[in-house]
């Protein structure tokens, strides 16, 4: 990676959360925070927003069974570790909002660089994007972060401690270079979190 | 047949073993935070703060329970509280599931 963001730090006058990236990682963000969207919107959780209240209150045809994909799984986990009819109800009222409360986290991150100037097709010359978030902004981008992070982990098997693992792989090797990427959002989030505390 | 309960005898230091946060409703619910292998310890606590209004020693303290034991109680409360709960800690993404107290 060309030029590594030096992270998020906190402006000392306005209290923003500040960061300077590439256009190569403000292109990655967005492209991983969109892959994310997609992955919530492909498996129905049959949500509709746009539509008569009444009706979406009567409509109950949440989820109700654990997602198939690995990723999502981890995402809306059973809030019931051994009463699955309870499982189920919980799903059912909550999984279609958490949902969308995800996406529209991802989206606001790609809203953000795209805001500030992040072009459509990143161009090949060296250009930066500064980011500026105020405290509910730095709130959604922690969370979207930690999906992106549990996504790219989940896809990856990481386990705890297992860091002599990832670095003995070979350079070449696609698991490597996404291994890489983890830890790369893990240092972004950690120094938005330091912003925050 | 049952015996007296012993808080009867010393309640000053019976009260001092009531965790915080524990009601003593009929049916008190509990909401547990699980470890995972991604989520930040930074983040944790920030999460633990946040949304609980925990001051940073008990958000360092359960985080740390979280990180060492594989799991802690964070909250306490009705089954309805602790199922908001549990919601808004997936909205963060932290793997939580709630239970009643035994």
């Amino acid at each position: 990676m060309t030029s590594p963001t030096t992270g998020f730090v906190r402006h000392r006058r306005s209290k923003r959360a500040i960061a300077t990236f590439s256009v190569f990682e403000a292109d990655l963000l967005r492209s991983l925070a969109a892959q994310l969207v997609e992955l919530l919107h492909n498996e129905s959780a049959v949500v509709a927003t746009d539509r008569d209240p009444l009706e979406a209150l009567l409509d109950f045809s949440g989820p109700t069974t654990e997602p198939e994909d690995p990723v999502l799984r981890r995402l809306f986990p059973n809030a019931y570790r051994d009463d699955d009819e309870s499982a189920a109800e919980f799903r059912r009222f909550t999984e279609g909002g958490l949902r969308d409360g995800k996406a529209r986290a991802a989206g606001t991150v790609i809203d953000v660089l795209e805001e500030a100037g992040l072009p459509p097709e990143p161009p090949e010359e060296d250009l930066t994007i500064d980011v500026e978030l105020d405290a509910a902004t730095a709130l959604v981008w922690l969370r979207a972060l930690t999906d992106l992070r549990l996504a790219l982990g989940t896809r990856l098997g990481v386990e705890e401690g297992d860091e002599d693992y990832w670095y003995a792989l070979p350079d070449e090797d696609p698991r490597a270079q996404a291994h890489h990427i983890f830890e790369w959002l893990a240092f972004i989030q950690e120094t938005l979190v330091r912003t925050q505390a | 047949m049952t015996t007296a309960s012993p808080e009867t005898t010393d309640p000053g230091v019976q009260q001092d073993l009531i965790p915080e946060g524990i009601t003593l409703a009929d049916t008190p619910w509990v909401t547990v935070v699980w470890n995972d292998p991604v989520n930040l310890m930074s983040y944790v606590s920030f999460v633990f703060q946040k949304h609980f209004g925990y001051d940073k020693r008990k958000a360092e303290k359960l985080m740390m329970e979280v990180h060492e034991d594989g799991r802690s109680a964070v909250s306490t409360g009705s089954r309805e509280e602790m199922e908001r709960d549990v919601q808004a800690m997936h909205e963060y993404g932290l793997w939580a599931t709630l239970s009643k107290t035994e």
